[in-house]
């Protein structure tokens, strides 16, 4: 039987200790009327073998392409040692670590994982990990307003990644808090302050702030937050762990700092997976430490003064404060937060700079070489970090259907998000992609763009001889 | 020691970086980072070695039973691991087009029909990432419901006091407020004390079966009649669903709603405290307002389900669609399980947790419902332990993991004084049992011959007892150079 490891001998025995003649027996207070006699749609088992079969079939009809796409998920390099130390039954088939002396492993990591946090973010201190990014912003929009008391509406830029702002309304919209949208500066692409100031003197309980924004575009946020705690209102800086390598920190924005760090743990680690599963990170100054969600590491003594981990301030918790609870959290993504921290360790405050860095340089020759299309151009004015969105003359979804047929994933189309932006597609270039594969999405795009546009066609990209994309014999 | 300990500085791991960090020059100063993050300086195997010895300090159920009560720690089959795993199925970006992905939703969609089938509803969402967030989406459709209908007035969930604070806690993240519901004397949910609170407020009852004392609700059609005649809507939480999979349908009972935590009936690794999964099944009338997207099967392709079809959606509960690589998990093993293999799964939790509430029974435990059938799961209170020797549950807990056992779910459900819940689970033998079941005995003779011993312990484990009032009082959570 799979997975059921008794005998026959070991059944009877069982039985007999019980005193029932059947298993069927065990099932007697069940209403005979309510018991189901068969499944009509699970099909016969598979073994092992035919299952796995089955799922390589499956995972081969979807093959691989090369991804230049971002918006929220990123692909990155993910060290062979991370997930065959979170692979491991230790770490993989443990749970939430209820009996602290039996999970010090799992324990002292996340302690480790809120250290590195709490630093990346410039907070003082962190939790165990939430669902994702998006949940992580719903549940730090609620933790904005408890600790806010009086105003139940938050200001959210439309510059904030759109799905992102869908799951935080369907998360709280229940409680009667409401998102009021910030349009973001048509030219710039990034939420100016005089957006903001129809605003002043009203009362919300916090300023959503995204930086980079979903376009890629950087957000001044030393401005936006001053004005902010000007206003009375808390700020969520939403972050890409990656850019921390280089940006600022929330914890540093403004004079204040931002109050709540919160973003997508994806890029840490985890892989694509269409979709999940990822985590979410969630950090906040000290004062608010009793308002956060989730799980939550500290570090105390056991009864002979030696250090040791243990969950606390669980208090806050559903299964000790139920109705009253600060969210109905249980689980936290705890295997996808031991991924990210064997990876930042791996990496370091070295390896995680350069990683930024060559995302940053890649994605910046993509656009540049881009814009050398006749036809194709950037949207935004402002500066970008890590992503970028640019334009041309042709359906956006014409140019992927045919990037796609040459094996290439192009890039995310904004026009069901975004049809005010026309053609606008946002693509990215992280520092998995080289020189040449730059270069073959570049010469799709030239070719797609030129052979449709009505405009005048470019022949060749520009090859800039002193350019390093095209050195080292990459012609 | 923390990794920070073990950082010396100017120590590189270039293998796992980019060759060169290229000059981001037009990224002006006030935007930068000015301040190294702490991140250990280690390398490789400095980061692996630590890594691996901090694996060891944990029990896991590849190591240890692990009978936590409510939580189902079954063996999670390590060939649905290596499918979920595949190259391909990693590497695809979430928003690539739904033609490069017909491969993963075929997969889950199929997990979406199995589902249907397994727990009766018409219709699957598979998006919930947890049970909790499965419970928010639940209750949400409810609400939905009643304001679709200009049932307004509708502000109260029934819960009953047994329930998981998940439940709770999941009604008023849904704007509710909640109404508790005694247990009668039997563990059933008491119908008189049910019939007095329904009314024109109630929104719906969510009810947990079997319940967190580990019985079926011998009512359950009743409640149920209770609360549509009312005009509630009800709620079937799936948490333990492991104990009727495939013999008992929800939906045949008439239940609207119900979440499944995967990661407990359908095996997927707990993983230190998640990911889990908790899809959503519903009645034909909540259909309209299933979290999205949903997987659907249209002229032999597969395709996503979003707004524009169900514009009535409760919407969108994670930035993509779920925790996928857990559905493609849960979906191996539903294959290898095969439907026979799931009534199997049933039958052999129910005669595992049976067989070891018999024989704690004849060691001298005192079982909390011992009229009662097990489920999966049952109750042992140690309120006569604490009277004659002041050994708590909380000792006894402590004292397994000494004799190389996983501590049970520990005084939850609150109603039963010094209560272990135990859930043992199909994947383990006699053997085990029978060890656990010695090892338990051991400890009822040692908290009369020397308490001191009991109350003490663990004494095997790296640390002993942790002061968490000081870890509450002091906090400390996060390392400072």
């Amino acid at each position: 039987m799979p997975f059921i490891p008794h005998t026959e001998e070991d059944i009877q025995a069982m039985l007999a200790s019980i005193g029932a003649a059947s298993i069927e027996d065990l099932f007697d207070e069940i209403p005979a009327a309510l018991r189901a006699d068969r499944l009509e749609s699970v099909p016969p088992a598979l073994n092992e073998m035919a299952a796995g079969r089955l799922m390589q079939e499956r995972a081969e009809q979807d093959g691989r392409y090369l991804n230049f796409i971002g918006a929220g998920a990123y692909e990155h390099h993910i060290p062979a040692a991370v997930w065959q130390i979170a692979g491991r039954g230790e770490f993989y088939s443990a749970y939430t670590p209820y009996q602290a002396e039996a999970s010090q492993g799992t324990l002292q990591l996340l302690y480790e994982f809120q250290t590195m946090m709490a630093s990346l973010t410039g907070m003082d201190i962190s939790n165990a990990s939430l669902y994702d990014g998006a949940s992580g912003l719903a549940e730090a929009v609620l933790m904005a307003v408890r600790a806010h008391k009086s105003a139940r509406r938050v200001l959210v830029p439309a510059a904030v990644h759109p799905i992102w702002r869908q799951v935080t309304d369907a998360l709280v919209k229940n409680q009667g808090i409401e998102l009021i949208p910030v349009p973001y500066d048509a030219r710039s692409g990034s939420t100016v302050a005089e957006s903001l100031k129809s605003f002043e003197g009203e009362d919300f309980a916090a300023l959503v702030i995204q930086q980079p924004n979903f376009f890629g575009v950087l957000e001044e946020v030393d401005e936006l937050t001053d004005w902010a705690h000007a206003q009375g209102m808390l700020v969520i800086g939403a972050v890409n762990p990656i850019s921390l390598g280089m940006l600022k920190a929330p914890g540093q924005w403004g004079s204040k700092g931002a109050d709540i760090a919160v973003g997508e743990g994806q890029p840490l680690g985890a892989p694509l997976s269409s979709g999940g599963p990822y985590f979410g990170f969630l950090c906040c100054k000290q004062a608010l430490a009793r308002q956060m969600p989730g799980r939550i590491v500290g570090r105390t003594v056991d009864m002979d003064g030696k250090p040791g981990f243990c969950l606390t301030l669980q208090a806050r918790e559903q299964h000790i404060r139920r109705a009253k609870a600060t969210s109905n959290i249980c689980t936290n993504q705890g295997l996808m937060a031991t991924a990210a921290t064997v990876h930042l360790a791996l990496l370091g405050q070295e390896g995680l700079e350069r990683v930024a860095a060559a995302c940053h340089a890649n994605t910046r020759m993509l656009a540049e070489q881009a814009c050398l299309i006749a036809g194709v151009e950037r949207v935004f004015s402002n500066l970008f970090f890590h992503e970028v969105v640019i334009t041309f003359d042709l359906p956006v979804a014409d140019v992927l259907r045919a990037m796609e047929a040459q094996g290439i994933m192009g890039g995310l189309d904004l026009t069901p998000w975004y049809p005010e932006l026309g053609n606008a597609l946002l693509v990215c270039a992280t520092e998995t992609k080289t020189q040449e594969d730059i270069r073959k999405f570049l010469e799709n795009l030239e070719r797609i763009v030129s052979r449709r546009s009505s405009g005048p066609a470019c022949t060749r990209l520009k090859p800039a001889a002193d350019n390093p994309f095209y050195q080292n014999g990459n012609k | 020691m923390l990794i920070f300990e073990l950082s010396r500085p100017g120590r590189k791991n270039l293998a796992q970086a980019p060759a060169a960090k290229p000059e981001a020059n037009d990224i002006p100063a006030h935007l930068r980072r000015g301040d190294k993050p702490l991140l250990p300086e280690v390398s490789e195997m400095d980061a692996v070695r630590h890594y691996t010895r901090l694996s060891q300090k944990n029990f896991s159920i590849d190591t240890h039973f692990y009978p936590l009560g409510s939580c189902t720690m079954k063996y999670n089959p390590r060939g649905a691991n290596q499918h979920a795993m595949l190259p391909q199925f990693l590497a695809r970006h979430p928003l690539a087009s739904e033609a490069t992905g017909q491969g993963v939703l075929a997969c889950l969609h199929e997990l979406q029909e199995m589902l249907k089938d397994v727990t009766g509803m018409a219709a699957v969402s598979l998006t919930p990432m947890a049970g909790a967030q499965g419970e928010f989406a639940g209750v949400a459709m409810i609400r939905a419901y009643h304001v679709s209908r200009n049932d307004a007035a509708r502000t109260e969930m029934l819960v009953p006091d047994a329930a998981h604070g998940t439940n709770p806690a999941s009604a008023v993240m849904c704007g509710y407020t909640v109404r508790e519901i005694p247990t009668d004397r039997d563990g059933n949910v008491d119908l008189e004390a049910l019939r007095a609170t329904v009314g024109p407020n109630t929104a719906g009852l969510m009810l947990t079966n079997p319940s967190t004392l580990g019985v079926f609700e011998k009512n359950i059609s009743e409640m149920q009649q209770i609360v549509h005649q009312a005009g509630g809507l009800t709620y079937y939480d799936g948490a333990n669903l492991n104990a009727i999979l495939g013999r008992v349908k929800p939906g045949d009972m008439g239940f609207d709603v119900i979440h499944v935590n995967l990661h407990k009936t359908f095996s997927t690794p707990h993983g230190g405290g998640g990911p889990g999964s908790g899809p959503v099944g519903v009645s034909e009338r909540l259909l309209p307002f299933l979290p999205i997207p949903v997987v659907a099967f249209e002229s032999g392709r597969y395709r996503l389900v979003t707004e524009k079809d169900l514009p009535q959606s409760i919407g969108r509960l994670s930035g993509f669609m779920g925790n996928i690589g857990v559905l493609l998990r849960a979906y191996s093993y539903a294959r290898m399980l095969g439907a026979e293999g799931m009534r199997r799964v049933a039958d052999f939790a129910t005669l595992n947790a049976n067989y070891l509430m018999a024989e704690l029974s004849k060691a001298g435990f005192d079982i909390a419902f011992p009229q009662r059938r097990a489920s999966h799961e049952f109750i042992v209170t140690l309120k006569g332990l604490k009277e004659q020797t002041g050994v708590s549950a909380m000792d006894v807990a402590k004292r397994l993991l000494d004799k190389g056992f996983h501590a049970p779910t520990t005084y939850f459900p609150m109603l039963v004084p010094e209560c272990l819940l135990i859930e043992p689970t199909e994947t383990e033998s006699k053997q085990t049992l029978d060890a656990f079941v010695a090892a338990l005995k051991e400890i009822l003779d040692e908290a009369h011959a020397n308490p001191e011993l009991v109350k003490t312990a663990p004494h095997t484990m790296p640390v002993r007892r942790l002061d968490d009032v000081k870890a509450a009082r002091e906090l400390d959570l996060v390392w400072k150079a």
